[in-house]
């Protein structure tokens, strides 16, 4: 499977990663030399084999749905790179 | 005592209940070497004031009695760690400042044991590499050298294998996702073991493939292995995928006794183009362990060859998912924006300035094969492969075998950048001997066992059954032993 490079482009808007329309070419030969590697996978037969879930067979814990801690607004916010009134604060998203 | 810091775990720890050693004078050596040691760029966030303050507590708990084995003991700490109130940025620039506000699972325990932070250790960025370039902080460097070139120290845990080969901390913890910890620890000449997964919980551990991710100890030695891994372990209820199981005295497992075990090779290992000096290592292991008792058979793992396509497959599909969490918004860099510029770009622009070549060509791997249409194709084939892999195991350890023995790693360390030139797929080769346990949940022990003709280390690997850790790490003691492998870098730095 070879990628183009409207196809790189795609990959790179849907990965939300801004690519330089003058590196696509380079990034969509990057990406196809990769999923060359992976093409060996076809070569497996693996009819009736179910794709693995789970590392160990285990059921996965599930737990109360009880709040486990709270009252931690600042400590949320610490690390923000735009606080403001309690909130994270991001450029306009409604017009 | 001379040098302190040189001590393995087990002798300090030794020394530290006798009374003959301090566990300040002790962390005072260790922060000498640390900073003597900036030219290894294994440290990228020196945390002195916090080791000496643990450092006392832990003479205090000394004195009292009945301490725990890691009390005192001086560690680096991987920066995929979240350490609280100590920068933890997975060695990326989206990370910048970033200050966790809790402590890692694993960190906590050992803390919670008495252990000290020296600091937190250089790696490759979100622990995706071989080689430690692709790290925000430039690359850790291996204490090993033969010529005037600076060598790799391996990667993803670069900084760790770095830091405990050149005694820059007594021991230190790496991840291990396709093996990051075994690899570097087979080009520095040290002791590395990945748990079984769900052994230890990942919990507080910045995630790159959840389901393959597990973190370990990187120790001078098999016994400083068993002696931190058990201090790692134990369940967690805040990591679902943690195993709900007891852990065992690993230490109290090394008898040294193998005879009658059975020791399998991998015929499927015996790579068109191994290297003759890999090889006859290889067949050196397998003739100690027979000298030790063992009986030595061929085994079959015939997906051997598909492990490297399913891992990345299967690695960078969760990365994308579990790297979408990088949006300049909640920590982290978030980019300068332009007029007008809204939400998307802020998210395309602070992601781009912020992932660096390696951890982007990923993410966008991943988000390709998990987009409509190429969802089967991809993402599930190689999930089928993968349960073969782990299949391969099953049936082999069913057949009576007991351990694996394997190459660490296809070649010793390499030149840094000389791996520049060369397209992403050779830099992923590196992981062949390693990458199937990872898909296979099981434990891996990297030991050094010899040098090469130029006097580099070189490493073997050791395959255990699931949770079997200590039994593991019985072959690996026995295979240390039969070795004695004692050489160390000579200092350059």
């Amino acid at each position: 499977m070879s990628i183009d490079v409207e196809t790189a482009r795609r990959v790179a808007k849907l990965a939300r990663i801004q690519v330089d329309e003058g590196d696509l070419p380079a990034l969509a030969g990057e990406l196809s030399n990769i999923l060359g590697f992976m093409e060996q996978l076809n070569e497996v037969n693996v009819d009736g084999i179910e794709p693995m879930t789970s590392v160990t067979p285990m059921r996965l814990k599930r737990r109360a749905d009880v709040v486990t801690d709270g009252n931690i607004q600042d400590l949320v916010l610490k690390n923000a790179p735009d606080a403001r009134e309690g909130f994270f604060a991001v450029p306009k998203v409604v017009e | 005592m001379s040098n302190a810091n040189e001590l393995t775990l087990s002798d300090a720890r030794d020394a530290l209940r006798k009374g003959d050693l301090s566990a300040t004078d002790l962390t005072m050596a260790c922060l000498t070497a640390m900073d003597a040691g900036d030219a290894l760029g294994a440290y990228v966030h020196k945390t002195p004031d916090m080791a000496l303050e643990q450092a006392r507590a832990a003479d205090a708990r000394l004195k009292a009695g009945g301490a725990p084995d890691l009390c005192g003991i001086p560690l680096g700490i991987k920066d995929l760690f979240c350490t609280k109130g100590v920068a933890s940025q997975a060695a990326s620039n989206i990370l910048e400042g970033f200050k966790p506000e809790y402590e890692s699972t694993v960190t906590s325990k050992l803390f919670g044991d008495g252990a000290v932070m020296l600091g937190k250790l250089n790696m490759d960025e979100f622990a995706m590499g071989s080689s430690n370039e692709s790290s925000c902080y430039g690359p850790a460097v291996n204490p090993w050298r033969v010529d005037d070139r600076e060598l790799t120290p391996g990667g993803s845990s670069g900084g760790s294998a770095s830091a405990v080969a050149g005694d820059l901390c007594i021991a230190a913890t790496g991840t291990d996702t396709g093996g990051s910890i075994r690899q570097p620890a087979a080009f520095c000449g040290i002791v590395g073991i990945k748990p079984t997964y769900g052994r230890v919980s990942r919990w507080g551990i910045i995630a790159y493939a959840s389901s393959l991710d597990q973190a370990g100890p990187m120790t001078k030695s098999v016994r400083d292995a068993a002696i931190m891994l058990k201090s790692m372990a134990g369940h967690d209820p805040k990591d679902s995928t943690s195993a709900e199981l007891a852990v065992p005295d690993f230490e109290a497992a090394l008898t040294g006794d193998i005879r009658g075990k059975k020791i399998g090779l991998p015929r499927e290992y015996r790579l068109p183009g191994l290297r003759p000096e890999i090889q006859k290592i290889w067949d050196k292991g397998a003739e100690m362990l027979r000298d030790a008792g063992a009986e030595i058979v061929d085994v079959s793992l015939p997906h051997t060859k598909y492990a490297l396509p399913a891992y990345y497959v299967i690695a960078p599909a969760e990365a994308s998912s579990n790297l979408a969490r990088y949006d300049g918004v909640r920590y982290g860099h978030r980019a300068k924006l332009a007029a007008g510029d809204g939400i998307t770009e802020m998210y395309e622009k602070s992601r781009a300035e912020g992932f660096g070549a390696e951890v982007q060509r990923r993410i966008m791997i991943g988000t390709y094969v998990l987009s409509a249409g190429f969802y089967d194709a991809y993402y599930n084939r190689a999930r089928k492969v993968r349960a073969l892999i782990k299949r391969d195991f099953e049936l082999a350890f069913a057949d009576g075998v007991d351990a694996i023995l394997t190459p660490a790693t296809p070649t010793p360390a390499f030149g840094l950048g000389e791996m520049h030139s060369a397209n992403p797929v050779e830099m992923y080769l590196n992981d062949v001997f390693t990458v199937t346990l990872n898909l296979a949940g099981l434990p891996g022990v990297s030991v050094p066992v010899g040098l090469d003709a130029d006097g580099l280390p070189l490493g073997l690997q050791l395959i255990g059954r699931p949770w079997a850790e200590g039994d593991l790490l019985n072959h690996a003691h026995v295979l240390e032993r039969a070795a004695g492998f004692v050489s160390k870098p000579s200092k350059w730095w």
